[in-house]
């Protein structure tokens, strides 16, 4: 396994200028993800219509590869409905967590495919879309509980 | 004690340290591997790995219960290495000494058994802004469960214990001071003996976190006057799972045990129980044996060693490391306090702790990543996590270049 793998280009900069950064306010969900192993810390806020993804938008504090996999995510679901970004996550989980999982359909977030040769990060790569998750089965509540990937 | 070898008349050959620890001479990633995680865990040297081995191929049985040889043999040397941490620490009396799972344990032992029965609504634990969670959330418990109230003292911007805050701290309601020796994350050095002694003063019971310090500097138990030390085998060159509780006889005498079963009992009926003496009355169950062994041996080949010229040799490769990497542009090293262990926290502008660790490791160096389990500290500094490189008796100059190298590395991917 090389660094290049893990650091490609498209994630360094979309570490380095990460894409929808920041807070929708009002917002429809709202979720917090926490890495504790590692310290990343995110918040995704979601608006809604008519059961799509009509925008999103991520802040926090993570590793190259947590805020890479948030910007990316956020340009990969915009617009999408709900059953396209569930279909998407499998994919990207698999990605992320089998050897030979294929990254066709899958844009810039193929770029990710080398976090699975670095298994302490996958969590840092999936953070992101695990809070997307918790944002989207909460979106109807009040509030919305915080998700950990440890 | 060998105090021509303490008095470093013997140069400090680190080959030779090195040569006895089988997994140094391993790779990561096809480079040679550079162990810079220390503070987490040390590696073991030969005469542990043979301790150990020597007690499972020719000693095992159950400790404190057969009439038979085996069993005899084993209590035997568990029982002497008991007695070998009761010298290491200079404690008055091996009854003193209570082999636990961990530094951890030891000090959950402590807020179970001494904490929740003296603690009222309205006392006061008093910790400092270094701990270790290990240090902070058994106190937490017991808190919760008495109404007693945790009070942390300050820190100064180096990262050293603002002692004048301490004392202004200390009052009539402080049943307990509870603080590190070494701090894990910052490599500080506390004034274990003054914060010992103002304490005492007020008649506060003491607690000292001696995980970081055992493998790097004497402890002299009685000399500092604590009522409670506790440390890890494995950051002495010991195997994982044991640890100890040193504990003042007075104290532990009027402590009640904590965990009930075999071996902590004196008679046993189904009516009731009574304990057995110090030190098996807080060593329910079949202990770590083959653990206490290999502790023992470590403890001998640290004082063959020398802890003075160990320190002396962790220092200048603290002092090689600060000068090096400070000198890289964008790097801030957290805790700058003038006495510190082999601990060097440092954050590099514009990359992640945890990428840093990525790309260190991929160059074969091993450092730690994280929070180091003291979050209410990285708080403190600011940052979600540092990355920290520690030394042990085995570490090298050339490692630290190594370190240094791959520092630069990251700087480069991430340019």
């Amino acid at each position: 396994m090389e660094l290049q793998d893990l650091y490609r280009e498209v994630i360094l900069d979309h570490n380095k200028h990460p894409r929808n950064f920041g807070r929708l306010d009002p917002a429809d969900a709202v979720a917090n993800g926490h890495n504790p192993l590692c310290g990343d810390k995110l918040t995704v806020t979601l608006r809604l219509a008519n059961d799509a993804i009509q925008d999103v938008k991520f802040e926090g504090n993570g590793c190259a590869i947590s805020v890479a996999s948030a910007s990316m995510m956020t340009e990969a679901i915009k617009g999408k409905d709900r059953a396209s970004v569930n279909q998407l996550f499998d994919k990207v989980h698999a990605l992320l967590t089998q050897q030979d999982a294929p990254s066709t359909d899958l844009g810039k977030l193929a770029a990710l495919s080398g976090v699975r040769e670095f298994p302490a990060r996958v969590k840092c790569a999936s953070l992101c879309w695990h809070t997307l998750n918790a944002a989207l089965a909460t979106a109807d509540a009040a509030s919305a509980p915080a998700v950990s990937t440890e | 004690m060998n105090a021509a070898v303490d008095a470093g008349a013997i140069p400090y050959d680190v080959a030779q340290v090195r040569a006895q620890f089988p997994i140094l001479s391993r790779s990561i990633n096809g480079r040679p591997l550079a162990y810079l995680d220390s503070a987490a865990s040390t590696q073991r040297p030969r005469p542990v790995l043979d301790a150990v081995e020597h007690y499972e191929t020719h000693l095992h049985a159950n400790v404190h219960r057969g009439v038979h040889t085996l069993s005899q043999l084993a209590t035997d040397a568990f029982e002497a290495s008991r007695e070998r941490v009761r010298r290491y620490l200079n404690a008055a009396s091996s009854r003193e000494i209570i082999f636990v799972r961990g530094a951890t344990e030891a000090i959950n032992l402590v807020a179970q058994s001494w904490g929740r029965p003296t603690l009222k609504p309205g006392d006061e634990i008093l910790i400092s802004s270094l701990e270790h969670h290990a240090n902070i959330v058994p106190w937490q418990m017991a808190c919760a469960a008495t109404g007693a109230k945790l009070v942390v003292a300050p820190i100064t911007a180096c990262g050293e214990l603002d002692f004048n805050a301490y004392l202004a701290l200390l009052n009539e309601r402080t049943r307990l001071v509870a603080m590190t020796h070494v701090s894990n994350a910052l490599g500080t050095v506390l004034p274990v003996a003054r914060i010992v002694a103002a304490a005492r003063d007020k008649g506060i019971a003491t607690l000292i976190d001696g995980a970081q310090a055992v493998a790097h500097q004497r402890v002299d138990v009685q000399a500092l006057g604590c009522d409670f030390y506790a440390f890890s085998s494995h950051k002495l060159y010991g195997p994982t799972g044991l640890g100890v509780l040193y504990g003042r006889e007075a104290m532990l005498e009027a402590m009640p045990p904590w965990q009930g079963g075999g071996d902590m009992i004196r008679t046993v009926s189904f009516q009731s129980s009574t304990w057995n003496e110090l030190p098996y009355k807080f060593e329910a169950g079949t202990p770590h044996i083959s653990g206490a062994i290999g502790l023992a041996a470590a403890m001998d080949f640290v004082e063959s060693l020398g802890l003075q010229r160990i320190a002396a040799h962790e220092h200048s490769l603290l002092a090689q490391a600060t000068d090096a990497l400070s000198q890289i542009p964008g790097i801030t090293l957290h805790g700058t306090a003038p006495h510190k262990a082999g601990v060097l926290s440092f954050t590099l502008k514009g990359v992640h702790p945890h990428d840093l660790g990525t790309i260190l490791d991929h160059e074969g160096v091993a450092i730690r990543a994280g929070h180091h389990c003291a979050m209410p500290l990285m708080d403190l500094l600011g940052v979600p996590a540092t990355a920290r490189a520690s030394f042990g008796c085995y570490s090298t100059a050339q490692e630290v270049e190594q370190l240094t190298r791959a520092v630069h590395k990251a700087r480069e991917v991430f340019a």
